[in-house]
């Protein structure tokens, strides 16, 4: 959090510098500033670029900020940032939008992001299949013991519904991938602002299941082994069984500039894509393979 | 004579400008409504008043029935207030008709640092503290309940209570209690007979003063309350979570698209807040008039 403030200031201190300029390409290292905005999920991934990056490139300056994927692709479309962080694709009505704006956006896969399902320690519930987590945030499954725990109400837990992983989460999992499946999130679904907010009631509530991105899971949390259907094999998520595609709920994680990157935001960009993957298993995301 | 003029003059400068300021505040609260008028009314006529007045709450999904967010609102600010009312007339009175003067020079001030405590402060404290207690005790499966928010709102419309009443105590006259406490009653006779009854009008006002800090109070109640969208109907309401409208608006106006339905659904929200407000603020406003009208004797 400190960080990111600090890169916060960074890029107000050196905001009145030019943005990078086409005239900065060429041999020497490119100079300038990048405003990278959006997807919470991705924020402390892009953190870590930002300030690696900053220490051996120090004449480029990286402001990151959070907000979720819908505000940084909506100031990517208002260009104002140079990149914008999403956990999910760009809908057809931003691309639109974008182009209105006079560019195309263009799609980079950075990092891939499994959503881990969480229940509390003490919760002897170890795997469930996708159509039983399914029946238990729509409310068909109301008590621990339908699934083989004990005799306890079902607690759910969700992100607000203007995080990415809600999205993702009531689209591959609630809805089970179903095109015309109008599944919901149950309404007396516990909606909390922030990833602290889910890990610090799974702590401390033996009733509750959560989901959040692999990433935000700390060592006081349960995952719970996740199988597509009854007869398959029910799967931990690992850095391992992303890579493998064995995890069912996972998927990209993507950057997105306005246009062709140039100058300073294209060489930061190879370089994630690049040496920067190090860092994506070290924050418990899946790196490219 | 020559010098009566530049006197008129700076006089006539100064008057205005005070007149300026004074009116200046009307002026912005009028703005204000303008703006959220022009930005919220759109939502009474893009969304059908079925879905707007419904029960089910899903922006995403074109559902936006405030329904549950006004009752979830309503319940936990009179549940905070039902919690509060006592404390807060008991606070009052022992401050000012029973403590000694050296424990009210410390009770006073120590009142007033209670409302400058962060609600974000409290909100964590609630969340990370109250809300496993609420569920062990009253056995709710998530401590994160009404419950849960109003007794944290009870807590921030506390010192607003106390200072009020405890002000309505202060302009009781002294002969009441002197002509009571002359005819033999006991001083709890005298408190609880005469002067809270003469200060009735007084306590009203630190009530609704109160409760216009509790309905508008946002970061703690959205932390602390589990925000969920349900109707709060049943008997067991009060220790199930709730989604209040100033939870709802802080949450998602963050993400929203300027201009698209679900923002003129937020700024409707916040319409009916506002209005809400305004009428509790009116109420309050009406009872301190009729207790000026009648010469400060109630």
């Amino acid at each position: 959090m400190l960080g990111c403030l600090l890169l916060g200031l960074a890029g107000v201190l050196s905001g009145c510098a030019a943005r990078p300029a086409e005239s900065a390409a060429g041999s020497a290292a490119p100079i300038g500033t990048i405003e990278n905005k959006g997807s919470d999920t991705l924020v402390n991934l892009a953190l870590a670029w930002a300030e690696q990056y900053m220490q051996m490139h120090p004449e480029v300056s990286i402001s990151v900020t959070g907000g979720g994927s819908g505000t940084g692709i909506a100031a990517m479309i208002n260009n104002t940032v140079d990149i914008a962080n999403a956990s999910r694709e760009m809908k057809p009505e931003e691309i639109t939008a974008a182009e209105k704006n006079g560019f195309t956006p263009i799609e980079w896969v950075v990092a891939r992001d499994a959503i881990a399902v969480v229940v509390n320690p003490a919760n002897p519930v170890d795997g469930l299949t996708l159509q039983q987590i399914s029946d238990i945030y729509t409310r068909k499954i109301t008590n621990w013991r339908q699934v083989g725990g004990e005799d306890r109400p079902i607690v759910l837990l969700s992100r607000e519904s203007n995080s990415g992983t809600y999205v993702y989460f009531l689209e591959n999992v609630i809805r089970v991938g179903q095109k015309g499946n109008e599944a919901l999130f149950a309404p007396d679904t516990l909606l909390m602002p922030s990833s602290e907010g889910i890990s610090a009631e799974v702590r401390q509530n033996p009733n509750a299941i959560g989901y959040d991105g692999l990433g935000y899971v700390t060592a006081d949390q349960k995952m719970v082994a996740v199988a597509v259907d009854a007869s398959s094999p029910y799967v931990l998520p690992s850095i391992a069984t992303v890579n493998d595609g064995s995890y069912p709920i996972s998927r990209p994680l993507y950057m997105y500039t306005p246009g062709e990157p140039q100058g300073v935001v294209k060489t930061y960009l190879d370089w994630v894509l690049g040496e920067g993957q190090v860092l994506v298993a070290e924050l418990g995301f899946v790196p490219l393979k | 004579m020559s010098k009566t003029t530049p006197t008129c003059w700076t006089e006539f400068a100064v008057e205005a400008l005070v007149r300026v300021a004074g009116f200046s505040a009307i002026g912005f609260v009028l703005l204000i409504f303008l703006f959220l008028l022009r930005e919220g009314v759109p939502a009474f006529f893009e969304i059908a008043p079925g879905n707007l007045f419904g029960t089910r709450w899903y922006p995403t999904f074109d559902l936006f029935g405030t329904l549950p967010l006004i009752l979830g609102s309503a319940l936990i600010t009179v549940t905070a207030i039902v919690i509060a009312l006592p404390l807060g007339v008991a606070t009052a009175v022992f401050v000012r008709e029973v403590a000694p003067g050296w424990a009210r020079e410390i009770l006073k001030p120590m009142i007033e640092v209670l409302a400058g405590i962060p609600s974000v402060v409290l909100g964590f404290f609630g969340m990370t503290l109250i809300a496993p207690l609420v569920r062990q005790v009253f056995g709710a499966p998530t401590g994160l309940t009404a419950f849960t928010g109003a007794l944290i709102l009870a807590y921030m419309a506390l010192p607003t209570l106390i200072s009020v009443a405890e002000d309505a105590l202060d302009a009781v006259p002294r002969s009441y209690r002197d002509a009571a406490l002359a005819m033999g009653a006991t001083s709890w006779q005298t408190i609880w007979r005469v002067v809270a009854p003469a200060a009735r009008s007084g306590i009203v006002t630190a009530v609704m003063l109160g409760m216009g800090r509790a309905i508008g109070e946002t970061m703690a109640v959205m932390m602390v309350t589990g925000n969920a969208a349900r109707m709060p109907v049943s008997l067991d309401s009060l220790f199930r979570p709730v989604r209040t409208m100033t939870a709802t608006i802080a949450a998602e106006m963050g993400e929203v698209a300027a201009g698209s339905t679900h923002y003129h659904a937020l700024f409707g929200i916040g319409i009916i807040l506002f209005v809400l407000t305004f009428v509790i603020n009116l109420t309050a406003a009406s009872a301190l008039f009729q207790k000026r009208r009648r010469g400060g004797l109630r």
